[in-house]
């Protein structure tokens, strides 16, 4: 009896710190999940004279990915992302996040290019407004342009398959 | 000597040289900014705020703070904007919510909790301790008579 309390009090810290652990701190949750996808403008990577806007894809499931050049995370997920691409199932667009056009369009060229296209946002001020601190960052867009899920970081196979294949299947399936 | 402290000087003005100042022309919103860079959290070096942060996404929280101010936009107004993009973990204070009632009770709960178990030791310590048997009793009694007399 007299050691109940202290031995309780000991249960629930290990409890609270056990949860602790398993957290990732990284990790910070949208606030844009469930909200319509914020807007811009920008012209294209590889058209500089064209601009696309995520309303060009109303109706249609997409990604968008933000990538850049400098980014080494973004190489490592480079062959995930193509092989989603590949398969077909929703077109990913990139975000060149604050990066030289030029930089860019040869670290396409040099690893392929798995994006049907790019936009440049040369100031990172599209990339603000979608709330990326991280790069890379894939967001998923459902039919009606509301954002259903965001990675912070690279994706991987596993993340792929558990996490975006399953909710682009999902969301191919809904009503526009 | 003069030379060599003329050098340290200028190498260490170049250490401020990557964060941009503005240059405010008004003390009241001066001091907005600093507040609102002070209260805003970089989200990728997560124990700084974006006031103190070398991280180039502070910079551009920075950037667009005081863009946000020029424009006329009040504190609630900035906030917000970052709240509806980075959410409630931008901010260092975080606000008062169903999910975060553990987070401003806890330290209340816990001043309490321990109010309460000093109380009690007090109590207990105060109490007289009167785990005599009769017989001891007596004998004391005995005593007190004998020196009594």
């Amino acid at each position: 009896m007299r050691y109940l309390l202290p031995l309780g009090a000991f249960i629930v810290l290990v409890i609270f710190l056990g949860i602790g652990l398993k957290l990732d701190p990284k990790e910070v949750p949208s606030p844009l999940i469930g909200k319509p996808a914020p807007t811009f403008s920008l012209p294209q990577l590889h058209e500089p004279d064209k601009l696309f806007t995520p309303e060009q894809m109303k109706g249609k499931v997409w990604l968008l990915s933000v990538w850049a050049s400098w980014c080494v995370s973004c190489r490592q997920e480079h062959v995930y992302l193509s092989e989603f691409a590949r398969m077909g199932v929703a077109e990913v667009i990139g975000l060149n996040y604050k990066d030289e056009p030029e930089d860019g369009r040869q670290w396409l060229s040099q690893l392929g290019n798995p994006y049907v296209l790019s936009v440049i946002d040369k100031e990172g001020s599209a990339g603000l407004d979608w709330g990326v601190y991280g790069v890379p960052e894939t967001f998923v867009i459902d039919k009606k342009g509301i954002i259903r899920h965001k990675q912070t970081g690279p994706v991987d196979p596993e993340i792929i398959q558990t996490i975006i294949l399953p909710l682009v299947q999902t969301l191919n399936g809904e009503a526009g | 000597m003069k030379t060599i402290a003329l050098l340290m000087l200028l190498l260490s003005l170049n250490s401020y040289a990557e964060t941009k100042v503005y240059d405010f022309k008004d003390p009241v919103l001066e001091q907005r900014y600093q507040g609102l860079t002070e209260e805003l959290r970089c989200l990728v070096c997560q124990n700084q705020n974006i006031a103190d942060s070398h991280a180039e996404l502070a910079q551009d929280l920075r950037t667009k703070v005081y863009e946000m101010l020029m424009r006329g936009e009040s504190d609630q107004q900035i906030i917000e904007y970052m709240i509806n993009r980075y959410g409630d973990f931008v901010l260092y204070k975080p606000p008062l919510k169903s999910k975060t009632l553990i987070l401003w009770l806890a330290p209340l709960l816990t001043v309490l909790l321990g109010g309460l178990g000093f109380w009690a030791v007090l109590r207990k310590r105060s109490q007289p301790q009167e785990h005599l048997s009769s017989v001891d009793k007596q004998r004391i009694k005995d005593l007190l008579d004998r020196t009594g007399e």
